[in-house]
C-alpha cells in the first residue's frame, strides 16, 4: 500500500471495483456488472468514505508508508503469484471455449424466484436482521446514561 | 417526404453516412455518429435551460431576469460560458489538487454516459442494453461519488458539510428512486428502455397505453418525480448548496470552468432522469393521441423534455427548502413506505381481472395509505439536540 491517505486508498479500492465490473461486462455478464458498480461504488465505496471520515482524522498520517514487514509481505505476494501461475500453466485448458451461454436479465430473475427462492428469502431475513441490529447498536441508550 | 422519412431522417442520414465509412472503420464511426449529437445537443438544452431558468424564476419574482445580451437576453448563456473559460483557476492551497480536479470531471462523464440507454426517439438510441435501467442507476450511483469528491478534496468546512449533505441525501433517495421505477419493470417484464417504449406506444382506441394511466404508474411517477427532484439537489430540496448556511456547498472552492462544469453535470443529470421519467412512464418517444403519430417522435421525447423542465422551474420558484429532518422524514417514513406498496400494487393489478372493479381496489389501496402516511409526517415531533456515541 504505497498511499498514505486513506480517502486516496478508498478512491483506489473503487478504481478496483469498477475494473472488476469492466471484467464481468468484458464477459458478457451485463446485469452482474451493472450490479457490482451499484452495490460496491455506490454504495460500499460512500459507506468506507464515511467510515472514514467520521471515526478518525482524514488528513495524512505520519507513519511511514510502507509497513515494517514490508519484505515477508512481497514473499507471500510472489509465492502465491507463482502457485496461480503454476497451477494455471499446468492445466491442460481446452482452448476451443464453448458457446457463450446467453444469461439474460429474466433467466436470472426466474432462476432466484424459482431454483433459489428460499437461499434468497433466507438471505432478505439475515439482512433485515443485520441491519435492525445496526440500528440498535446505534440507537442511544438512555437507561445507561 | 413522407411523415415516416421524416421521423426516421436522423437514423437514414447516419445509415447515408456510414455507406461512406470504410468497412474496418465501421464500428468506430457508427459509435461516433452516435454519440456526438448527444454531446452537442444536450449541453445546448442545458444552456436554454439556464436563461429560461433565470427568465422564468425573474417573471415568478417580479423581476425581468437576464435581459441585456442578444434579443431578450436569449444570448446569456454565450456571455456566461466565454466569461466562465477566462475566469482564473483557483485550487487552494491545501487542496488535494488530484481528486480536486477529478471530481468535476467524473461528474459530467457519469452524467453523459446515463444518456446512452435513453431511446430519444423511434430507433435513436445509443445502445439498447439488455438491462438498460439497471445500468442508469449504476451510472447514477457514480455521480455521489463525484460529488463527494470534490467536497473532500477542498478542505474546506463548507464544501465538505455540503458533500455530507449531498451524499446523505442522494443515497437516502435513491431507494425509493429505484423502488418506484421497479413497478414498471414489473409490469413489462424487462429493463431494456427501447422494450419498454414499444409496450407503451400501443393505442386502444385513441389513447396510448403509458403506464401513467393506471393507478400504481401515476403514484409511481409521482414518487419518481419526488426522488429525481431530491437527486438532482434541485429546489425545494437543494439543502447541499443553502446559500444562507453553507454558501453553495460542495462546489463553493471551485472557480471558472470546473464551477461550469459543476452546473453542466447537475442539468445534465436532471435532464437524464427527467428522460428516463419519460421512458418508464410517459410513453418515451410515442405520440399522446393515435392520430398525432405523424409527429416525429424525436419532437415528442424533447416536448416532453421542455415540459419537465418547465415544471422543475415552477416548483423551484414556488416551494421554500425544506429542513434537513423533514427531507429524511419525507424519505425513510413516506416515500419508502409508499413505494414499497406500489410494488403490492401492481402485483395485485397484474393478478386481478381486467375491469372497473380492478381499478377501484388498486386505488383504495394506495390512497388510503398515503393519507395516513401524510398524517403521521404532520404529526408534531419533539425535537431534542442529537449526540452521536461513534461519530465523534
Amino acid at each position: 500500500m504505497g498511499l498514505r491517505n486513506l480517502i486516496h486508498c478508498v478512491l483506489a479500492l473503487t478504481l478496483g471495483f469498477v475494473g472488476l465490473a469492466m471484467l464481468y461486462l468484458e464477459l458478457g455478464a451485463q446485469f452482474v456488472g451493472f450490479t457490482q458498480i451499484l452495490v460496491y461504488v455506490g454504495a460500499v465505496a460512500i459507506l468506507s468514505v464515511f467510515a472514514i471520515m467520521m471515526t478518525r482524522s482524514a488528513g495524512p498520517n505520519a507513519e511511514p508508508a510502507l509497513s515494517a514487514s514490508w519484505i515477508s509481505g512481497l514473499v507471500v505476494a510472489g509465492a502465491t503469484f507463482a502457485v496461480l501461475a503454476w497451477a494455471i500453466i499446468s492445466s491442460n485448458i481446452t482452448t476451443a471455449a464453448s458457446d457463450q451461454p446467453e444469461v439474460s436479465v429474466k433467466a436470472i430473475g426466474n432462476a432466484l424466484m424459482h431454483n433459489y427462492a428460499v437461499p434468497l428469502e433466507i438471505m432478505g431475513l439475515l439482512l433485515t436482521a443485520a441491519l435492525i441490529g445496526a440500528v440498535i447498536v446505534a440507537m442511544p441508550q438512555e437507561k445507561a446514561q | 417526404m413522407s411523415a415516416q422519412t421524416v421521423d426516421q431522417v436522423f437514423v437514414l442520414t447516419k445509415a447515408w453516412l456510414m455507406g461512406h465509412v470504410p468497412a474496418a472503420f465501421q464500428p468506430i464511426a457508427s459509435a461516433v455518429l452516435s454519440v456526438v449529437p448527444v454531446l452537442l445537443v444536450f449541453p445546448l438544452l442545458f444552456a436554454i435551460t439556464t436563461v429560461l431558468e433565470r427568465k422564468g424564476l425573474g417573471r415568478m419574482q417580479n423581476r425581468y431576469g437576464p435581459n441585456r445580451v442578444g434579443p431578450y437576453g436569449f444570448l446569456q448563456p454565450m456571455a456566461d460560458g466565454i466569461k466562465s473559460l477566462t475566469k482564473e483557476d483557483i485550487i487552494p492551497r491545501s487542496a488535494d489538487a488530484v481528486v480536486h480536479f477529478l471530481a468535476p470531471l467524473l461528474l459530467v462523464l457519469a452524467s453523459f454516459l446515463a444518456y446512452a440507454v435513453l431511446p430519444i426517439g423511434r430507433n435513436m438510441v445509443i445502445t439498447d442494453l439488455n438491462s438498460g435501467v439497471l445500468f442508469f442507476f449504476a451510472i447514477g450511483s457514480m455521480i455521489e461519488l463525484a460529488v463527494f469528491m470534490a467536497g473532500w478534496s477542498s478542505r474546506s468546512k463548507y464544501s465538505l458539510l455540503g458533500a455530507m449533505r449531498a451524499v446523505a441525501q442522494m443515497i437516502s433517495y435513491e431507494i425509493p428512486l429505484v423502488l418506484s421505477a421497479i413497478v414498471v419493470i414489473m409490469a413489462a417484464g424487462t429493463l431494456s428502455t427501447v422494450a419498454i417504449v414499444n409496450m407503451q406506444a400501443v393505442y386502444t382506441h385513441w389513447l396510448p397505453h403509458w403506464f401513467v394511466f393506471t393507478p400504481w404508474g401515476f403514484c409511481g411517477f409521482i414518487l419518481f418525480m419526488i426522488a429525481a427532484t431530491a437527486e438532482s439537489n434541485r429546489s425545494p430540496f437543494d439543502l447541499p448548496e443553502g446559500e444562507s448556511e453553507i454558501i453553495a456547498g460542495y462546489y463553493i472552492e471551485y472557480s471558472g470552468f470546473k464551477f461550469a462544469l459543476f452546473f453542466l453535470g447537475e442539468y445534465l443529470g436532471m435532464f437524464a432522469t427527467s428522460g428516463l421519467a419519460i421512458t418508464l412512464f410517459l410513453g418515451g418517444w410515442s405520440s399522446p393521441f393515435s392520430f398525432l403519430t405523424w409527429i416525429p417522435s424525436y419532437i415528442w421525447f424533447f416536448g416532453k423534455l421542455l415540459a419537465f423542465i418547465a415544471a422543475f422551474i415552477w416548483v423551484r420558484g414556488t416551494f421554500p427548502r425544506l429542513r434537513m429532518d423533514q427531507l429524511m422524514g419525507l424519505a425513510w417514513k413516506f416515500m419508502l413506505p409508499m413505494t414499497l406498496l406500489n410494488v403490492f400494487d401492481v402485483g395485485i393489478w397484474h393478478l386481478m381481472p381486467h375491469g372497473i372493479l380492478r381499478w377501484i381496489v388498486c386505488t383504495a389501496f394506495l390512497i388510503l395509505p398515503a393519507y395516513l402516511l401524510s398524517r403521521t409526517l404532520n404529526r408534531k415531533q419533539k425535537l431534542q439536540v442529537r449526540t452521536y456515541r461513534y461519530a465523534d
